[in-house]
């Protein structure tokens, strides 16, 4: 396998120099800000122009290969996390190239010696972005495949029909893809956006195409995972983490773990410690005996965590504009009832089920290897090009998918990890997994943070003046620039961060609603506590929070149907629709009921711009222990054009349950120096006993862009609890997560 | 000395440290890909193997302590060519989304059917209540395991 791929590297390198050579400029803002272009771009039948991806990498054979035989390689930058976006590729490919599902083959997704460099799979762009980019490129080769045919057959390409990559000639004369192109190149350079097929057409589009890779899960009769993949000649590396962030390495005898039964190296750089061993259990105990000789300096001083909200506030920060019409103060010192609230939300670990793992190797001197679950193979090879100090061409990264990622996590840490250790054995890949505390105290978490918002409403109830604040940290600090990653901190020549760009603490910031006198700010601390950056939604979940919690604390001021008051200040038929689908299916009805029930709403579209979604949450709280438990789920979406209704309804499913476990029971926790959510029990998540029933209730719409969900399934689900939980029992309960304390305290005051 | 057991019905024996958890041994030395390290600890089951007919934690069961026993991996109980009932009816419910907590799921859904062919919901979720999934597929696995379970699996 590996002589074949090598082969295939040398000639797919040449078309991909393009792509390499946007490495320096991808920085890592591009895809987390990037939002809207390339889904307009995919507006079937309407195209005013290439998705982004595609010009940005437009030679075709960067995307696409059809072998003799007729067999498609589909190459995508875009990378399966758990999400299972593979298969959806597939039918956009399959779709507009006019063969069948089984005539794909295969499907590359990240590899810098292989596939298109698309950034970070993240954003839940992979749809908007990775999958546009492969249908407009699937329509280009369609289109150049007729046209051979039609030069063959000595007729006009519009009398030509395709299916199953067969061209047929009305008079009955046929060809197929394999004998038109079969091996060859198309050196085609993609300028203009081809004619795509009308939705109408699609045979695989729409359709829940079952995952191919799912048999292989239930039996292990595949690896699947990085955590599977055995190379040969392997060995297994641990990494000795400090006790504390910033912890200096006094001193370290090494003379017992080297003397272990299995250890091939102890290494030490710096305050970096590691073991390579024979097999993964001699790893870990020669860890063990490293840590109790180990003796450390440690000065890291945490803020205190019951005062995080007065220090996300009252530190030093940048103060964004997100939106001032300039009369928001004013129209509320006018209004006749004045309405304030401050809400919070913790530190969320992504706490991915499998801890972080990679592989790495060192060949020939200076050539590496790196086998990772990260979401961006180019941003990575960048990374460790600055810290194993060589260019970034002599590494190839090679994407495997690990447990579900929801963010950055530990996979870039882990492959940083790897390469330092394998740098000490040349020649031999080494496999590093994280501990379970390792993950839990050392992977990057979304950010904490506060709200203050104030709203007026005029004598008729009617909302005239939003003021609101937000303060955050960033919620990127990923690789790709110098010094991000984790292992490069504790190096004897350290490579430390710059500061941090001040991302996506504002998303969904700036409600969605028709307000014509509004103020939004989102201040930015210049240096986070704790270690943050992307997290699932970004900003978005706790923004949505606080500003749907807080309409529903309006609409009670303005004795209003809380979804009724949300109507008056939207006049999108998307979003209404969204609304009217969701309040019928739960039998949305906030009159009286019994004692300790409650339903809630909430809505959002995800960062003013992608998908509609419209949640219900129908809760039960026992008022003596100030238990919430959350019994089921309605939500409904609008995503444009549904690509894989199974793949929508299992991103819908698991989005409300990880955002209930989110909203119920999470918050990472800490004393005076270290983290101290190292496993399941000092971090408990959402077990099978409390998990709701979600309802799934979809709009298709063919003839839009299509967009992700990943993210926007959990963006309201807070807010929809958090009301639930005020009808039922008329408490508002403003800070994340619900515990029963807080909901205690708060029934104390209702 | 060497350990030996039976591993998904074939004689095996390792020379592996009698304190190495069985996790380590089924992974490294018999390449299986079914039972994966999620916490050590016995948390989570991401690593769930059975002994004889009982669900483990294989990561905290030393190698030792299953000498002389059948233990029996998700690789044991069907292939992807010849999945076993249960296995069928996750796939039937493409009930996964990184899927890397699922091998858990089957083995203690496995386990579970033999004592409790035929459960209620409330049966399973609390049969289920020790295996922890992040991505939030429970209710693709109660519907997969309910499926099972109409279909008369043990």
């Amino acid at each position: 396998m590996a002589r074949d791929l090598m082969a295939h590297e040398v000639t797919r390198r040449e078309f991909l120099a393009g792509a390499g050579a946007l490495v320096v400029s991808f920085s890592l803002a591009g895809s987390l800000l990037s939002q809207g272009g390339a889904a307009a771009a995919g507006t079937p039948g309407a195209a005013p122009a290439l998705p982004a991806d595609l010009a940005a990498t437009p030679t075709l054979d960067s995307w696409l290969k059809i072998d003799s035989a007729g067999n498609v390689t589909v190459y995508s930058g875009k990378v399966d996390l758990g999400q299972g976006i593979g298969i959806a590729f597939e039918q956009i490919v399959a779709d507009e190239l006019d063969v069948s599902l089984a005539q794909i083959t295969n499907l590359v997704q990240g590899d810098t010696a292989l596939t298109p460099n698309e950034g970070y799979t993240a954003g839940s762009l992979s749809i908007a972005q990775g999958g546009m980019a492969l249908r407009y490129a699937a329509a280009t080769a369609r289109q150049y495949l007729v046209g051979l045919a039609a030069k063959e057959f000595g007729v006009d390409p519009g009398q030509l029909t395709v299916a199953d990559g067969v061209v047929r000639a009305p008079d009955g004369r046929s060809v197929t893809y394999g004998q038109l192109i079969g091996g060859h190149r198309f050196n085609l350079t993609v300028t203009s956006p081809p004619p795509l097929k009308d939705p109408s057409e699609y045979r695989y589009v729409g359709k829940p195409e079952p995952r191919l890779e799912i048999p292989g899960i239930m039996t292990g009769g595949s690896p699947v995972y990085i955590q599977n993949l055995r190379l040969p000649g392997m060995l297994h590396g641990r990494v000795l983490r400090p006790p504390s962030p910033g912890a200096q390495l006094l001193s370290l005898d090494t003379s017992r773990a080297a003397k272990m039964p299995g250890v091939v190296k102890v290494v030490r750089n710096g305050s970096f410690v590691g073991v390579v061993a024979e097999t993964e259990w001699a790893a870990i105990q020669a860890v063990e005996a490293l840590r109790s000789a180990a003796v450390w300096g440690q000065t890291n001083r945490f803020v205190p965590a019951d005062q995080i909200d007065t220090y996300l506030r009252t530190t030093a920060h940048s103060d964004i504009r997100e939106l001032d019409t300039g009369t928001a103060l004013p129209a509320l010192a006018k209004a006749a009832v004045r309405v304030k609230a401050d809400y919070s939300v913790p530190y969320i670990a992504h706490a991915s089920i499998g801890p972080s793992c990679a592989i790495a190797q060192l060949h020939n001197g200076n050539q590496w290897t790196i086998w990772s679950h990260t979401q961006g193979v180019y941003p990575d090879q960048q990374a460790l090009s600055y810290l194993l100090g060589v260019p970034a061409s002599n590494i190839r990264v090679i994407h495997m998918e690990g447990a579900g990622c929801y963010g950055h996590n530990g996979a870039d840490d882990v492959n940083a990890d790897a390469a330092l250790l394998a740098a000490a054995v040349p020649g031999r890949p080494v496999r590093v997994q994280w501990m379970r505390a390792d993950e839990f105290q050392w992977e990057p978490y979304g950010s904490a943070m506060s709200f203050r918002l104030e709203g007026g409403l005029d004598a008729s109830g009617n909302l005239v003046a939003w003021n609101h604040d937000v303060w955050t940290a960033t919620y990127s600090t990923r690789p790709g620039p110098p010094g991000w990653l984790l292992a490069g901190w504790y190096l004897a020549q350290p490579q430390l961060p710059g500061p941090a760009a001040n991302v996506g603490g504002d998303r969904n910031a700036v409600p969605y609603y028709n307000l014509a006198n509004a103020r939004v700010y989102c201040h930015y601390i210049e240096r986070s506590p704790l270690r943050v950056s992307a997290h699932r939604t970004l900003g978005a979940f706790r923004n949505i929070f606080a500003i749907e919690s807080f309409m529903d604390e309006l609409a009670a001021a303005a004795k209003a149907d809380p979804v009724a008051f949300r109507l008056r200040y939207l006049n999108d038929p998307r979003a209404t629709a969204v609304i009217q689908a969701v309040t019928k299916a739960a039998g949305w009805n906030p009159g009286p009921r019994p004692s300790g029930r409650g339903q809630g709403f909430a809505f959002t579209r995800y960062e003013n711009a992608g998908a509609y979604v419209a949640t219900v949450a129908e809760v039960e709280v026992d008022r003596a222990t100030g238990q919430v438990a959350v019994r089921h789920i309605y939500t409904s979406v609008d995503v444009g054009q549904i690509i894989n209704p199974n793949g929508l309804a299992n991103q819908a499913e698991g989005g409300a349950i990880q955002a209930t476990s989110w909203t119920l029971k999470e918050q990472v926790t800490w004393g005076a120096q270290a983290i101290e959510s190292v496993d399941w029990v000092t971090y408990p998540i959402l077990t099978f006993p409390e998990v709701p029933e979600v309802t799934v209730l979809p709009i298709d719409n063919p003839t839009l862009p299509p967009v992700g969900f990943g993210e926007a399934a959990c963006v309201p689900i807070g807010a929809a609890i958090a009301n639930a939980v005020f009808d039922a029992t008329g408490a508002r309960v403003r800070r994340l997560p619900l515990t029963p304390e807080r909901v205690r305290a708060a029934l104390s005051q209702a | 000395m060497a350990i030996s057991f039976h591993l998904n019905g074939r004689p095996v024996s390792t020379d592996a440290d009698p304190a190495t958890p069985l996790l380590y041994v089924l992974r490294d030395e018999f390449q299986l890909n079914g039972p994966r390290f999620g916490c050590g600890l016995g948390q989570c089951g991401c690593c769930t193997v059975h002994v004889g007919d009982e669900a483990v934690r294989s990561c905290s069961v030393p190698v030792a302590g299953v000498a002389g026993q059948a233990v029996t991996t998700l690789e044991g109980l069907g292939t992807p060519e010849h999945p076993s009932v249960l296995q069928q009816a996750f796939i039937d419910e493409q009930a996964a989304q990184c899927g890397y907590c699922t091998n858990g799921m089957i083995m203690q859904a496995a386990a579970f059917l033999k004592q409790n062919p035929h459960p209620t919901e409330q049966e399973i979720r609390q049969a289920l209540a020790n295996n922890l999934c992040r991505c939030g597929t429970h209710l693709r696995f109660i519907r997969a395991i309910r499926r099972a379970a109409a279909q008369g699996v043990s």
